[in-house]
């Protein structure tokens, strides 16, 4: 008889133990906020105490945004999952390169920070579909060398070979930068504000994180849902061996997967470059594993889940860097992975792989 | 090239039938009294000596990871937890870390009047050995409903928590002002290791401490192959091969996997515990997510599930790691007209091993024989009855 209650914990718990775990965070931080109050600033020498929610709307608006770029990376994870069932380790470091050709583009291009608004838009266009295209083409290629290969042998040998590839990428773009974090132009000046909704000031680089997300998006579902391509793409997740007899070319399939996943990460570093004007060797691998917890809180080969949780760990990430600070950060995000993998490991909108059904 | 595999199968087998039934057994002795009289040919505190210490010490780290990942078949990318928390038990029991104690425990004569715990290097190792246990298990709960790459992950996501807490552990008081860990700034001035009648070891003569390795290296060697013929060891197999059929048969899930994260820990931290005496301090700094990597690279170069393969690759990188590519190829890209040294790169090297490793020969150095069996798609006719056992190349588990 005592197993029946224990069952029904254990029943809410996976239904509902993530979506409490999840708002723990913002709800305590935002009653904290109304009853103690923050400190807003100092006024002659003294702390000037708010007891207001604009703090936690301006954490949000921080995540948001820096969510919407996690997004972009977490689609490529997602996508690559679901059609080959590989956790493709690489793919933040290709963000990474991303990153550095579009910074690299800006030179050749010679967008500075004199440029006039209309020259600086179509440039960045112009290094936008460039980096997709080079990040794009990098992704296939790593397909085909390190994961082609070892198609048909066990999972944990093409794992290894990501990791392998992250290694490598990392260590291209150390000897391409060096070894620490450079800055680089504020050509959008990204920190300044536009408009202000409710006390929440809204930066340029939230706009842009946006502005370069949804229509991305967007398009990505138009692609999946009605071209003959992304129904070859949809059929070889769910079945490969029946897509391949129903005449689908299933390795031009996985590379265009691959293709796709690599043009989303290099636009996300191309907006991450842009919105906080620096870049470093190192950067990919601490987004790579953001961007997949996202993949997996979202229900990994799921696009929309993706993006669901890519906006949510960018407000985890935001309240963290504010609350508890920086330093501590990344342990609270993978602190979140654990709790995920724990309570719900299919996501919060569930996962699509041929292991779910 | 099957003719060229099937040419080197005869040979083989010529050999095997020329060499008398114990040739095995006499060929690890001879490496053991060679493994001991192999400091005395070099000076005592030479760079290649300090090359060799370190090298069998990621030997052992790396049977350590071979028991999770070769036998068990659960991908831990986490490993460097067990190697910080054994340096860390170092760094809290053997030096004046906490300096409001005043605990000693069969320590040297000078280490006796310091503040601080200083308990004696063997207690130190099984403590360490019990800790990251301990930790392993904590590590494997979470782990044991998932499936193979999203253990990897999990593993990771300890690991580098681990690394985060290691890090800012100087805001973490544990009392009377005294912090978790010293961070970057790292625990120094540890003990060295002292044994009543022999004395203290130093810096200065390296040879007690490579002894000192090449026992627990021999220890853990031994400790490898009596497992990998016990009824746990063939549990592990089997759960590797195939879970749901290993379940089915009887075989606890829980308690094998639990074991297997355990014993692959306490492997880790007793060779981290030797590496924080070794360096003399415990610093933060050494436990990124690269070192992980670096000895999965030794496990999977060696030959994944394969003990001798684990020896030979935890060797092998060891070298490469801290002899071949800091002192004898460093200058080479310079000389080649590039602007950078080799130890810059070392990890993309490591990357590159991996890919082709797992591209080219993905059974490894010295292949496990089992493994070896379902890796080659030519298997030759006399284990041609072998192979079907353990399923088809290539099923994808």
């Amino acid at each position: 008889m005592a197993a029946r209650p224990l069952a029904a914990v254990r029943r809410y718990f996976g239904r509902w133990g993530l979506i409490v775990a999840l708002a723990a965070l913002p709800i305590y931080y935002g009653i904290s906020d109304l009853t103690n109050g923050y400190q807003a600033g100092f006024v002659a020498g003294h702390a000037v105490i708010h007891h207001d929610l604009s703090k936690l709307g301006f954490n949000f608006a921080e995540g948001l945004s820096n969510g919407a770029i996690w997004a972009l990376i977490a689609i490529g994870y997602t996508l690559v999952y679901g059609i080959i069932e590989l956790i493709n380790f690489a793919h933040g470091d290709v963000f990474m390169i991303g990153s550095f050709t579009a910074v690299g583009l800006w030179g050749t291009l010679g967008l500075g920070l004199t440029t006039g608004a209309l020259g600086l838009i179509g440039g960045l266009i112009v290094a936008l579909i460039i980096t997709m295209i080079v990040t794009g083409s990098l992704n296939v290629l790593i397909e085909r060398v390190a994961y082609r290969p070892l198609r048909g042998a066990p999972k944990l040998a093409s794992l290894i070979t990501a990791v392998g590839f992250s290694f490598i990428l990392q260590n291209v773009g150390l000897l391409w930068r060096g070894g620490s974090p450079q800055s680089v132009n504020d050509l959008i000046r990204a920190q300044q504000p536009v408009f202000t909704i409710a006390g929440v000031p809204i930066l340029r680089g939230y706009i842009l994180a946006f502005a370069v997300m949804i229509p991305l998006v967007f398009g990505l579902t138009w692609f999946i849902n009605a071209t003959r391509a992304g129904r070859a793409m949809r059929a070889t997740a769910q079945d490969p061996e029946a897509a391949r007899l129903m005449g689908i070319n299933v390795n031009a399939t996985i590379s265009l997967t691959f293709l796709l996943g690599g043009m989303l990460a290099g636009a996300a570093g191309l907006v991450y470059a842009l919105y906080e004007t620096n870049v470093w060797y190192f950067q990919g691998f601490k987004a790579g594993l953001i961007a997949f917890t996202a993949a997996v809180m979202g229900g990994i080969g799921n696009v929309r889940g993706a993006v669901l949780g890519g906006l949510i760990i960018g407000v985890i990430q935001s309240l963290s860097d504010s609350r508890l600070g920086p330093q501590w950060t990344e342990a609270v995000v993978f602190g979140y992975l654990i709790a995920i993998m724990v309570l719900r490991p299919r996501g919060l909108l569930g996962e699509e792989t041929r292991e779910a059904g | 090239m099957s003719e060229l595999r099937a040419q080197l199968q005869e040979w083989r087998s010529a050999v095997d039938n020329w060499l008398p039934p114990w040739w095995r057994r006499a060929l690890v002795a001879l490496l053991i009294v060679v493994g001991i009289v192999l400091p005395l040919l070099f000076s005592s505190a030479s760079g290649f000596m300090n090359a060799t210490i370190i090298a069998v010490a990621y030997a052992v780290m790396s049977l350590g990871l071979n028991i999770v990942v070769g036998f068990a078949g659960l991908l831990d990318l986490g490993y460097v937890a067990f190697y910080a928390l054994g340096a860390y038990s170092l760094g809290w029991f053997g030096s004046g870390f906490f300096f409001k104690a005043h605990i000693h425990v069969l320590v040297s004569p000078v280490a006796s009047t310091l503040p601080g715990v200083h308990l004696n290097f063997i207690l130190i190792l099984i403590g360490a050995g019990l800790i990251c246990a301990a930790a392993g298990v904590v590590i494997g709960l979470p782990t044991l409903r998932l499936r193979g790459d999203y253990i990897a992950i999990v593993t990771l996501a300890f690991g580098e928590i681990i690394g985060v807490v290691a890090v800012n552990g100087q805001s973490v008081h544990v009392g009377d002002g005294m912090t978790l860990t010293a961070g970057n700034l790292g625990i120094s001035a540890v003990d060295q290791p002292y044994f009543p009648g022999i004395g203290s070891f130093n810096l200065l003569n390296l040879r007690p401490w490579y002894w000192l390795i090449f026992a627990i290296l021999l220890v853990v060697l031994f400790v490898n192959l009596r497992l990998r013929d016990s009824r746990l060891g063939r549990a592990w197999v089997a759960l590797r091969e195939d879970e749901v059929a290993a379940v089915s048969m009887g075989i606890p899930l829980v308690k094998t996997k639990l074991l297997a994260y355990a014993i692959g820990a306490a492997f880790g931290g007793m060779s981290g515990a030797f590496f924080g005496t070794y360096y003399t301090e415990v610093n933060a700094g050494q436990f990124q997510f690269g070192f992980s990597i670096f000895i999965l690279a030794m496990v999977i170069i060696g030959g994944l599930g394969s003990i001798w393969g684990a020896v030979v690759g935890g060797l092998a990188l060891g070298y490469i790691n801290n002899y071949l590519i800091p002192d004898v190829l460093n200058g080479i890209p310079a000389k080649l007209g590039f602007n950078f040294q080799l130890t810059e790169v070392e990890f993309g090297i490591f990357g590159f091993l991996l890919v082709i490793m797992m591209v080219l020969r993905p059974q490894g150095l010295i292949p496990e024989r089992r493994r070896r069996l379902e890796l080659t798609a030519e298997i030759a006719p006399a284990d041609a009855q072998l192979a079907e056992a353990p399923g088809t190349p290539g099923d994808g588990t």
